[in-house]
């Protein structure tokens, strides 16, 4: 078998992040569109809840709503870009295993996210005023980190199955917003912990990054086997 | 009769057997006891009175629900996991997801009539209550992949990996939404605590719901996953009967030069 | 019988639900059955 070795394996996803990131540097969707129409989302937010005391409570559920909302607008942009030109099926015939696309989109979805979760954050600072504490510093690092990585390969793994077919802008958000409830109560209750808007003590926030690791664990491991055959037809 | 052949109309069959008549037959027979028994025969119950009628509907479409998606998952393994790759098993799970929706959707609703009785609302964000209402919506978009289109073949893949997803999926709320509440104490509604004490009638009006519920269950998957058959034999032969018009067509205007 | 209302609504939702269901698609069945040859059945 000339099955590539792990490390020409590894290259080739590095590659495939590296070429959507490419196409997001000289498209700007993210910055331009996704950044603004997040940060919008949280103004109107703050218009809904009318009240400085809730929206300072509620801030880190508003983050990660936000964050959701953009993740559908994000994935369905990254298989857009693949669909148009049948570059998915080009790279397949290329001979690139559907694993290494998964972990190649995923990462570039990760990356984007990143940036987008950190915006979100600042904002919220800003607009809601919940006070930053040193000690909880580390268990944000750890909840920006793990629900990143587990909304992008929910993400990427729905939107390989919805990708190219006729009226997914609607289904996407039926399909992952359900998928992705853990991530929302458990970044969120985190959040909660280490900014202390609920009262609640930094260490109560760590059991919510085991199951954060759980869901991306499970998540990576569902896309890692059901993505080939998701778009192979 | 009905059937006789006439004027050159080849008769048809349905999707009724004698198989779906005896089915048929025990779970309407079921149902009448059911609500002989759940409305009229067994007692109120002491802490829940006239509300406990409602158990006897709720929880047997509940483990019809739970049932439906079960044989759903297994379906759509075996569809994946055989070599065969038989459309037989992905009709089957489309065919138990349908039917698990409205044992769902009601069960949801009965549930919702039962807690404003018992609990005093109508939900809870209880960890049971929550999944359960996820399980809904996960297979109302399982529902919808299947309608996407495609040949058999993609929608049968698309669907059974999506119903192995969640499989996945549902383990992970129920826990997250547990995690969550046994953190908030304090937004718990008062509740009568513990379940209906069933003495031996209810019990037995209970367990004749269960087994009614079940052949109604069985009943409806055989006549739709039949109603499935007769949908992909048309797709396949609608595509057919096309294409030999096409070719038709196509012979005739070559000829006519 | 005390709260009959929301009794009676669970029975009729239950029944008259899967009664709905049931009236639809059999009869959409046989509708289709009718156009598809006995050979494609495998159940006749």
């Amino acid at each position: 078998m000339a099955e590539p070795s792990r490390w020409i394996r590894l290259h080739r996803t590095r590659a495939i992040a590296a070429k959507d990131l490419r196409v997001e540097l000289r498209g700007r969707v993210l910055l331009n569109q996704v950044i603004p129409f997040s940060v919008l989302v949280l103004v109107l937010f703050g218009f809904a809840v009318d009240d400085d005391g809730i929206a300072q409570r509620v801030a880190p559920g508003l983050i990660w709503m936000a964050t959701l909302f953009s993740l559908l607008v994000m994935v369905q942009r990254t298989f857009a870009v693949e669909a148009a030109d049948g570059a998915l099926d080009s790279l397949r015939v290329a001979g690139v295993d559907p694993t290494v696309i998964f972990w190649g989109k995923a990462m570039a979805l990760a990356v984007q996210l990143a940036v987008l979760e950190i915006v979100l954050f600042a904002a919220a600072i800003v607009l809601f005023a919940p006070t930053l504490r040193v000690s909880g510093v580390a268990l944000l690092a750890a909840t920006w980190i793990v629900s990143t990585a587990g909304l992008a390969l929910v993400g990427t793994l729905y939107g390989g199955l919805t990708a190219g077919i006729q009226g997914r802008e609607t289904l996407l958000p039926l399909l992952v917003f359900p998928v992705v409830a853990p991530v929302l109560i458990g970044a969120t209750r985190a959040v909660e912990s280490g900014l202390g808007t609920t009262g609640a003590a930094v260490s109560e926030g760590w059991p919510w990054i085991g199951l954060l690791t759980v869901f991306g664990a499970a998540f990576a491991a569902g896309g890692t086997l059901a993505f080939g055959p998701l778009i192979d037809d | 009769m009905a059937n006789a052949p006439a004027g050159g109309i080849t008769p048809t069959h349905d999707t009724g057997t004698r198989a779906t008549q005896v089915f048929g037959t025990l779970a309407a027979l079921g149902v009448a006891w059911l609500c002989a028994f759940g409305l009229l025969f067994s007692p109120a119950d002491r802490d829940q009175r006239e509300s406990v009628r409602i158990m006897y509907v709720h929880v047997p479409s509940a483990w019809v629900a739970y049932l439906a998606f079960g044989v759903t998952a297994v379906a759509s393994a075996l569809y994946l996991l055989r070599s065969s790759h038989s459309l037989t098993w992905d009709r089957l799970a489309g065919a138990s997801a349908e039917i698990g929706v409205l044992f769902m959707g009601v069960t949801l609703v009965t549930g919702m009539l039962w807690g404003r009785l018992s609990w005093g609302v109508f939900w809870t964000w209880d960890a049971r209550l929550t999944s359960t209402a996820f399980l809904f919506v996960t297979f109302l978009g399982y529902l919808a992949v299947r309608r996407l289109g495609g040949t058999q073949h993609q929608r049968a893949k698309r669907s059974a990996v999506l119903a192995m997803l969640g499989v996945l999926e549902i383990p992970l709320v129920h826990f997250s939404v547990r995690l969550w509440r046994s953190l908030h104490q304090d937004a718990t509604v008062a509740r009568i605590e513990g379940d209906p004490d069933l003495d031996g009638l209810m019990l037995f009006s209970l367990f004749v719901g269960l087994i009614a519920f079940t052949l109604l269950y069985v009943w409806l998957v055989i006549h739709r996953q039949r109603a499935l058959v007769l949908e992909d034999a048309l797709e396949a032969h609608g595509l057919d009967a096309a294409l030999v018009e096409r070719r038709a067509e196509a012979a005739l205007q070559g000829g006519g030069r | 019988m005390e709260d009959a209302g929301f009794v009676i609504g669970s029975y009729v939702v239950v029944f008259g639900g899967i009664a709905a269901y049931a009236a639809t698609m059999i009869s959409r069945a046989r509708r289709l059955a009718r156009r598809v040859p006995d050979a494609d059945k495998p159940w006749t």
